[in-house]
């Protein structure tokens, strides 16, 4: 390894022009990569990581621009360069890895086209030997059946397996810094650590350098030689990554560290110091919820040709089984985690004992009701289902932009409550107080409101009327560790005061550790294990259990 | 000029409207084109509701010893055959054209926009039924359709109101079917559901407020066309009738004059048509830029 870096970058502002005059994004940050090396850059949402690394690519948006600092890649000055040469450069020594790979492939065109662009474009191979090259690409990215997989467009191949026709693209040029920006988020734990396995392999056997952009400590550390935390735009440490998790130096790191969930942390190790303890749980209840043999089928599209449908001859498929057969039961006060990969059905179960979706077949009995057996369209009038409430994955799109923070929380009371005027007005204070939402905020909109802020608007909302049982579908996977940390002890601190049972529907298996009792390990459709917390994550029975658990991403305790 | 957008969108609440108002000024300021586009609106609104009392001349009132007088001091635009003075006559023309085309906007905005909320939302039969309706519509060249609703119904203001109403109604359905659709199982519609909303509830309280912004910029995008097309009917005469001030008119019986060299009987009515026109497309693009900046061209 040389001592000259690869990419260097010194005293790097960028500013962004806004209406309120401009905002620096990022502000003197230092950061260097040595030929060879992987380094993470570290921070929540709005740290500047994100935009120091378009900043060194020069793809800031049309307000953004560099105010000082110099950005120099093996030699050369990058801000000074004309726009045609760093346009060569860009894709042939520079590449990059967006987060949405659906996205950044585009939709009408093969997949295996699009690889011969980028080699053609940089002069990588002729029109003779394109095809072949461009196979061997996608060989590379382990994709299997390469040849006929050329053909394919991006819709037809999963989220995994764009992510490796990204990963082909940006490595097709074999460039000599890779500039990954949260390459993995979105996907399954599984499919995650596939594909960083391989970005590790091929960058590794290439001798190239990578700047992985990441939100998640535990990716940090399991596959980067350094780590750089960056809060509110600036660099606030850079370290080893085996050393900044034994001997973090900065406030910072130690708060966004403590904030991750991790095996042998409780609820509360989460949090800065100084929370007081949980009251103990009182011993589950009768149970509340039963689920028997339940079972959602999809029609699938019709397959064969236009003709073929037209004479008749279309053979009639079997329908899409997405809830295959399950069956659990939640007892009161108890929390029970459906866990699962995307596609597993777990949405789909929770949509169904939400009564917004009409199972194809089996029962739903909540509190002694048959409530399966109430259409979907009709339970919102249904006096059980002020009972049965639900928090959303995302806390912004599952607020209403035209109402305020009071009308959301007010919206279940005024269908389902009797209370009305000055009474529904305290009450709403109430629950914003319960929720630790400051009342002053509550004549706030949505886009007025932070991340955390929404997410407990939406849990105002849901616990409105006091219902028995929440559903809470991965209500923190929109939301920064720190204040996912706050959110999960305030979940759980309200399970806790009010008796409510939680069915909390999840894939990332440190979450559901820290909030359930029971959980279900779900697998297309069917349940694969089902057991008490401890048992199912300690010593699970299920080979697919034991493969989801190794996948997580751990940073060293 | 700050009320305008106030008007062009009916928002629940105050501090939204304030919001609103800061970030109209904010785009104002930065797109002249729009800020110039609302002052001409704001010129066309004035002619309409003050014009006929402050022009010089009864825009009504013929003097056939003036009789096709070319622009001078007295008679800035000149006068017609009839001696009518045509400043008079173009800014008394302003009420009625604009009229027609707001009055039909606002209808097809009501009916279209609700029949296509419908069909996005429930899907099934209304869809099924709003969209053959919308195809129906569009089988035919639309400004022909348009003539024979006129003709059909009678030469009245109303049936010409309505006429081009119907020729707009499948695209404000076919928009409003799509912006229903796209929030039909958004999240927060869901969580309206769980508060106990009806679905019929949820149509007019929560998709509906949702989707006006966008309705309100298509609304100014239709108004230039519906000024064209009731201005297109009256110059092939079927449409207001003569002695009315109204421009088609006055462009249809000024044309034959500037074969003999009386130009302007005909060109200030059709330049004031095409400010009008000019100005509602521009102010549209505007709108849009301010509801909804992601679509900014």
């Amino acid at each position: 390894m040389s001592d000259i870096p690869l990419l260097d970058i010194r005293d790097l502002s960028v500013e962004f022009a806004t209406r309120r005059g401009t905002v620096r994004a990022v502000e003197r940050v230092d950061l260097s990569i040595a030929k060879g090396e992987t380094v993470a850059v570290v921070g929540e949402s709005g740290s500047g990581k994100s935009v120091t690394s378009y900043a060194v690519m020069r793809i800031l948006d049309r307000a953004g621009r560099i105010a000082e600092g110099s950005v120099t890649f093996s030699g050369m000055a990058l801000r000074a360069l004309p726009e045609s040469e760093m346009r060569d450069l860009r894709g042939r020594e520079i590449s990059m890895i967006f987060q949405n790979p659906r996205a950044a492939l585009n939709p009408i065109r093969k997949v295996g086209r699009q690889i011969e662009d980028v080699l053609r474009q940089h002069g990588q191979a002729g029109r003779a030997d394109a095809r072949a090259r461009a196979i061997a690409v996608l060989e590379q990215v382990r994709i299997a059946r390469p040849a006929e997989r050329y053909h394919a467009y991006p819709y037809e191949l999963s989220g995994g397996m764009c992510q490796r026709i990204v990963i082909a693209l940006a490595l097709a040029c074999r460039p000599q810094l890779l500039i990954a920006d949260e390459p993995t988020t979105g996907l399954d734990v599984t499919t995650q650590k596939s594909v960083m396995d391989l970005v590790t392999e091929l960058t590794r056997a290439r001798g190239m350098s990578t700047l992985l952009i990441t939100h998640d400590l535990g990716l940090a550390a399991t596959y980067c030689d350094r780590v750089v935390v960056m809060e509110k735009g600036r660099v606030v440490e850079t370290a080893g990554a085996a050393e900044i998790f034994r001997a973090p130096s900065h406030p910072y790191t130690r708060r966004l560290m403590r904030a991750t969930p991790r095996p042998g942390a409780g609820l509360r190790d989460l949090l800065p110091e100084g929370a007081a303890p949980f009251p103990p749980a009182p011993a589950p209840g009768a149970p509340l919820l039963r689920v028997e043999g339940l079972v959602k089928e999809y029609a699938r599209q019709e397959t064969g040709g236009f003709l073929a449908r037209l004479a008749g001859r279309a053979a009639p498929e079997a329908p899409f089984r997405a809830v295959d057969g399950i069956g659990f039961e939640i007892r009161r006060g108890e929390s029970l985690g459906l866990v699962g990969e995307s596609g597993c059905g777990k949405s789909t179960t929770s949509m169904m004992i939400m009564r917004l979706l009409d199972p194809t077949a089996g029962r739903i009995t909540f509190d002694g009701h048959d409530i399966g057996s109430i259409a979907a369209r009709g339970f919102a009038t249904s006096p059980l289902r002020r009972r049965i409430q639900m928090v959303f994955q995302d806390p912004t799109d599952s607020l209403n932009p035209r109402h305020s923070a009071a009308r959301a929380i007010s919206d279940p009371i005024r269908r389902l409550g009797t209370l009305r005027g000055a009474a529904l007005a305290s009450r709403v204070e109430e629950l914003a107080t319960l929720v630790g939402l400051p009342v002053a905020l509550l004549d706030r909109f949505p886009h007025q409101l932070s991340g955390g802020q929404k997410a407990r608007v939406g849990i105002a909302r849901a616990i409105a009327l006091d219902p028995d049982l929440v559903i809470l579908d991965e209500p923190t996977a929109a939301l920064d560790v720190s204040v996912q940390a706050v959110v999960l002890n305030l979940l759980h601190d309200l399970k806790l005061r009010l008796g409510m049972s939680y069915l909390f529907v999840s894939h990332d298996l440190n979450v559901v550790r820290l909030l359930c009792d029971r959980v279900i390990v779900m697998r297309a459709g069917r349940v694969e294990e089902e057991g008490p917390v401890a048992q199912v994550l300690e010593r699970p029975a299920a080979a697919y259990t034991r493969e989801l658990l190794a996948a997580i991403p751990h940073p060293p305790a | 000029m700050t009320d305008m957008p106030a008007e062009a969108f009916p928002l629940p609440r105050p501090s939204a409207t304030g919001n609103l108002l800061r970030h109209a000024r904010h785009v104002l300021a930065g797109n002249p084109v729009t800020a110039f586009s609302f002052l001409l609106l704001l010129f066309l609104v004035g002619c309409a509701l003050l014009g006929p009392s402050l022009v010089p001349y009864d825009p009504q009132a013929s003097n056939s010893m003036r009789a096709l007088q070319p622009p001078s001091a007295q008679h800035l635009f000149g006068t017609d055959q009839l001696g009518r003075d045509i400043l008079s006559r173009v800014v008394a023309a302003t009420r009625l054209d604009l009229g027609i085309a707001f009055f039909s906007v606002a209808l097809v905005f009501a009916v279209g926009g609700l029949a296509g909320v419908a069909a996005g939302f429930f899907g099934g039969w209304t869809d099924r039924i709003v969209g053959r309706l919308a195809d129906t519509i569009m089988a035919f060249p639309l400004f022909v359709l348009a003539m024979g609703v006129v003709a059909a119904l009678g030469n009245t203001v109303t049936n010409i109101v309505l006429a081009t109403a119907i020729v707009n109604f499948p695209l404000y359905a076919r928009i409003a079917r799509g912006e229903a659709l796209v929030r039909r199982e958004a999240g927060y519609v869901q969580a309206a559901r769980l508060c106990g909303n009806g679905e019929m509830r949820i149509l007019l309280t929560t998709i509906l407020p949702n989707i006006l912004p966008i309705m309100a910029v298509q609304m100014s995008l239709t108004m230039g066309y519906a000024i064209l097309n009731a201005a297109g009917l009256s110059f092939i005469g079927l449409g207001v009738r003569p002695p009315t001030p109204e421009w088609g008119i006055m462009v249809a019986e000024g044309a034959s004059f500037i074969v003999s060299g009386e130009w302007w009987v005909a060109l200030f009515p059709g330049l004031a048509l095409m400010l009008a026109v000019f100005c509602f497309n521009l102010l549209g693009d505007g709108l849009r830029d301010i509801v909804d900046p992601q679509r900014r061209t």
